[in-house]
């Protein structure tokens, strides 16, 4: 039992300085600007303008049933421009970066893991070590600045639709006007909600192509670790989203209280 | 030169290499040779510096390799041409980008010189004309080609194949055993070939090793070799299933002690 608890421990321990190594090393990976610099922009549109299409359909269907389900529940209870004023604060606030971000992690982590853990296991990666190149400035560190700089990008425009989308049901289904809506949007509306949506966003970015980029480098075996990778990466990014979507809850949100 | 000195390296449980030690002198190439799964390509990540040593340690061009700090194992790299088993080429790159790889991370040579080398290294593997091709387009021989012409582009001082022959027919086998000749006899390039087709090995090596049970069963020239009484290097020679005291198959599993 305690012989059970101490390998538990010592594993935990590993684990940690496992992780602590790789942010040290993709740290240093940044200050190889020639090496990333070329890969960045690639890496942008692959991960961020490829995922575009997936993230602006969930926005759109978002703000449909947003509409739909605030129509439903304050029907008489409160005026019908309250409508624009919920959309507004879950588009922003919520749902579109923790649907978006949720659907980006099973795209976008998958995709890092399982091409990092190929090149892994077809001795890719050792072959860019032998040419001199550090994998962690060449595979890591242009896939997590891609990625942390194109999630709130592609959340900002998928909160846009989603506004859209939410405008035309609560419009065409709900029966308010337009000017009903937009009074209801701007009521409560505050700078600090897209801000606060984007950050977030940007920080999911950065803890899916890390979870990537780390599940893909440890890749061991053939096919079947490429796909364990791909899985234990989409998962534990899932994860790392709703943490840091909770995190976030608890500390800047609740700070402008 | 390179030298291995006394290196030992295991992987969990499992020892691979258990005393491994080996010269390389200047200008000469050695096989190294041994059964599958023995530890041959272990022994030369080693030289590269893709693997650390447990204990014991590698020199090469009077550096010790584990010792190097990141800059300077990026510095001994670049002489180094390392040729991988399965080719290791980048899926993502064409033909000409993945030779053009070393060359642009060492920044010496504008991008015209830089495509010349790179066309010169696929005419001297028998792949003219292919820069604009994709890994994917290509058959597994010529993956390998491209591989070694990725290798030899840098004109490196060393250069290290991994099985650069295997899973080839024995045209090609011929052409590439001719072009590692050449690089050792022309360019005076030191290498380390690990393979284990012996006629490849008569023909390009100097000196041929047996690696066995993680250290050299023997070390000696071709016709040391080709004249051994040794019965383990005898059967791995000869690809015999048996010693001549009539065991079957290996003697002892590779990695572990009998």
């Amino acid at each position: 039992m305690i012989a059970a608890i101490g390998r538990l421990v010592r594993q935990r321990i590993e684990t940690l300085g496992l992780v602590g190594e790789f942010f040290a090393d993709a740290a240093r990976g940044i200050r190889d600007v020639t090496t990333w610099g070329a890969n960045a922009m690639q890496q942008a549109r692959r991960l961020g303008v490829d995922s575009l299409p997936l993230a602006l359909v969930i926005a759109a269907f978002t703000g449909i049933v947003l509409a739909l389900l605030a129509n439903y529940a304050l029907t008489g209870a409160v005026p019908l421009y309250f409508v624009g004023v919920l959309l507004e604060k879950t588009v922003t606030l919520e749902l579109t970066p923790v649907l978006t971000g949720l659907a980006l992690a099973g795209r976008v982590g998958a995709n890092i893991a399982a091409e990092l853990g190929t090149m892994k296991v077809t001795e890719q990666v050792d072959a860019l070590e032998t040419l001199a190149y550090d994998p962690y400035a060449y595979l890591v560190v242009p896939r997590v600045l891609a990625a942390t700089l194109m999630f709130p990008l592609i959340v900002g425009l998928a909160m846009v639709v989603a506004l859209i989308f939410g405008y035309f049901a609560a419009l065409g289904i709900v029966g308010i006007t337009s000017s009903e809506f937009s009074y209801g949007a701007r009521l409560l509306y505050k700078n600090f909600d897209v801000e606060y949506g984007l950050v977030k966003s940007a920080s999911f970015g950065f803890a899916t192509a890390i979870i990537g980029c780390r599940a893909g480098l440890r890749t061991r075996g053939g096919a079947e670790g490429v796909g364990r990778a791909a899985t234990s990466a989409v998962v534990f990014s899932a994860v790392m989203i709703l943490v840091l979507d909770a995190f976030w809850a608890m500390t800047w949100l609740q700070a402008q209280r | 030169m390179i030298r291995l000195d006394n290196v030992f390296k295991a992987f969990g449980e499992k020892k691979v290499l258990d005393g491994f030690s080996l010269e390389v002198n200047e200008g000469e190439t050695v096989a190294l040779i041994g059964f599958s799964g023995s530890g041959k390509s272990v022994a030369i990540k080693h030289i590269v510096g893709l693997l650390e040593p447990d204990a014991g340690t590698v020199f090469v061009d009077g550096k010790e390799v584990p010792e190097l700090t990141r800059r300077e194992l990026y510095e001994l790299r670049a002489k180094i041409g390392y040729v991988f088993q399965f080719a290791a080429l980048f899926d993502s790159l064409s033909i000409g980008d993945n030779v053009a790889m070393g060359l642009r991370k060492q920044g010496l040579l504008a991008e015209p010189e830089i495509e010349q080398r790179v066309a010169e290294a696929l005419a001297l593997v028998d792949l003219p004309d292919t820069q604009a091709r994709f890994p994917a387009e290509l058959s597994g021989g010529m993956r390998k080609r491209v591989g070694i012409a990725r290798g030899i582009a840098l004109r490196p001082k060393y250069i290290l194949y991994d099985e650069p022959t295997t899973g080839l027919d024995p045209v090609t086998t011929a052409v590439i055993d001719e072009l590692m000749i050449r690089m050792q006899k022309q360019l005076g390039v030191t290498g380390v070939v690990v393979t284990h087709d012996m006629k490849s090995a008569y023909r390009v090596a100097s000196r041929i090793a047996m690696l066995y049970e993680g250290r050299v069963q023997q070390v000696g020239t071709v016709a040391e070799i080709q004249n051994t009484t040794d019965p383990v290097v005898r059967q791995f020679i000869e690809g015999r299933a048996s010693l001549d005291g009539g065991t079957v198959g290996r003697t002892r599993a590779p990695g572990g002690r009998a």
